[in-house]
């Protein structure tokens, strides 16, 4: 993105961060085709440079993978999308991390709002010991929606996008901790779509599920697909290649490549990308 | 998992090299029989079709195997994906040089036309064709194999030459008639064969460069 590109887009939400900063602002998507863009983004995590210096363009409503073997800031740099790193006692971002031209770490940002926008699902399913009707319902609670038959609708809506509401539909008032992995990580999926994020963080969201549940995991990114910026770290190479538009990979902090995922898989710019896919290191 | 793909990829390697020789062997085979009218060479030729077409599916089911096992991906994937393809064009040389023996067969009972074409100048660029795609092929060498599409155009020049002296000596030695037809064939079965190392010279290309060059001369 040029300066041109990024004032415009940052005029958009007016002052530096102010979409952040209230609830009634429209949703806006982004037009420009880049969600997300770090320039020369770092994270530390007290002297450790655990992000290097990364610089990619996220395009929107695309879905990205993020590849790279452990301990290589694939989660770290995810993280840093929503700033949920912010809860890491020592860890430091520096550069710039800008969503549809906006500095997420700007100081005026309401991180509260700014997850409301970009949702995440995590490697462990992880649903709040209630029932799964409040589950769904929680964020937009939260939000201040108070209305039965519009939190009914909401949750509905989630629970089908999240391909579970079939499953469920009958038994909306039973504990959410009595569903199998698979079914709890698509509630996950669906507690954060109903506060209709644009954008959806994944981290290792099938690794802990068994090959049919993580089937209808990765159905569901290609469902959503077009719909939400999707961004998935993982450590299945071929999960990568199945769901993904796009592929970073990254080694000791640093983005190595970054492009269409089926020219990476086929043939790669970097010998290390293709020593790393090919299963020769790493 | 590498080292499991690597093993199948060696077993593949080994599998369709041996391919590579036993192709390469009985196309100068069938050439020579051609020239030397040497019917029981001719009948080699065709007794070792068999072997051609059993290792050409083992080579197949072999590639799937890596494929469904392993689904490698780069350079992995694009060797197995140029073997599967490779192994297709050299079955179908396979034929070709039987083809060819077929003719040298009948050719041995006639008497000779005497043709002005230079058959075996025309057998001897067809054979450094195959030669040099299966050489880009095995030394994983893009320069020798963009040096065998170059090389396709000659052949193709030579054929349409050889179809005009055939058309000329029918016309003038109409008792040689089947003889000469039988030349061409072999003619048009050598272009044929140096059409598929073309083939396997793109083949070769795809998987060193990952560029697809069929029907793309500008990239040649």
């Amino acid at each position: 993105m040029n300066a041109t590109e990024q004032n415009t887009a940052g005029a958009k939400g007016g002052v530096l961060g102010s979409r952040f900063q209230t609830s009634t602002a429209p949703k806006q998507n982004a037009d420009h085709g880049v969600h997300i863009e770090t320039d020369a983004f770092s994270v530390f995590y007290g002297s450790v440079e655990a992000v290097k210096k990364v610089d990619m363009q996220i395009a929107a409503k695309q879905v990205t993978a993020i590849i790279g073997p452990s301990g290589c800031g694939k989660s770290t740099l995810l993280r840093a999308i929503n700033r949920m790193n912010d809860l890491i006692a020592g860890c430091r971002p520096s550069g710039r991390l800008l969503f549809d031209g906006e500095d997420i770490y700007g100081p005026k940002i309401d991180v509260t709002l700014l997850r409301r926008q970009i949702g995440m699902v995590f490697q462990k399913p992880n649903p709040f010991p209630k029932s799964i009707f409040d589950n769904v319902a929680y964020g937009p609670k939260l939000q201040g929606i108070k209305r039965r038959n519009t939190l009914d609708e909401i949750v509905e809506r989630s629970l089908v996008n999240a391909a579970l509401w079939d499953e469920v539909k009958d038994r909306l008032g039973e504990n959410a901790l009595g569903l199998s992995g698979g079914q709890q990580q698509r509630l996950c999926l669906a507690r954060a779509l109903a506060i209709e994020p644009e954008i959806l963080l994944m981290d290792e969201p099938t690794s802990e599920l068994d090959p049919k549940a993580t089937a209808k995991i990765e159905d569901l990114i290609g469902e959503l697909r077009g719909n939400y910026t999707i961004i998935i770290v993982t450590h299945n190479m071929q999960q990568a290649a199945r769901v993904s538009d796009e592929t970073a990979f990254m080694y000791e902090g640093e983005l190595v490549e970054f492009g269409d995922t089926s020219k990476l898989f086929t043939k790669p710019e970097k010998k290390q990308t293709e020593d790393y896919i090919t299963g020769r290191f790493g | 998992m590498a080292v499991h793909l690597q093993k199948e990829i060696d077993l593949l390697k080994k599998s369709i090299l041996h391919l590579c020789a036993v192709v390469e062997d009985v196309v100068n085979k069938a050439v020579t029989a051609v020239q030397s009218r040497d019917e029981d060479l001719a009948r080699k030729v065709m007794s070792e079709d068999k072997q051609v077409d059993d290792e050409e599916v083992r080579v197949e089911e072999e590639c799937l195997k890596a494929l469904a096992l392993h689904q490698p991906v780069a350079i992995d994937l694009r060797y197995i994906i140029a073997c599967l393809k490779i192994n297709n064009d050299l079955e179908r040389i396979g034929d070709l040089a039987v083809n060819i023996a077929e003719r040298a067969v009948y050719l041995s009972r006639e008497p000779d036309p005497d043709i002005q074409f230079d058959f075996p100048l025309m057998a001897e660029k067809v054979q450094v064709m195959l030669r040099k795609s299966l050489d880009a092929f095995i030394n994983m060498d893009a320069a020798i194999a963009h040096q065998v599409l170059e090389s396709d155009d000659e052949i193709d020049a030579m054929n349409r030459d050889a179809i005009l002296l055939v058309k000329e000596h029918i016309k003038s030695a109409p008792e040689h008639l089947d003889a000469l037809i039988n030349l061409w064939s072999v003619s048009r079965h050598l272009e044929r064969i140096a059409d598929h190392a073309s083939n396997i010279a793109e083949d070769v290309i795809y998987m060193i460069e990952g560029k697809i060059v069929r029907h793309r001369a500008e990239l040649i």
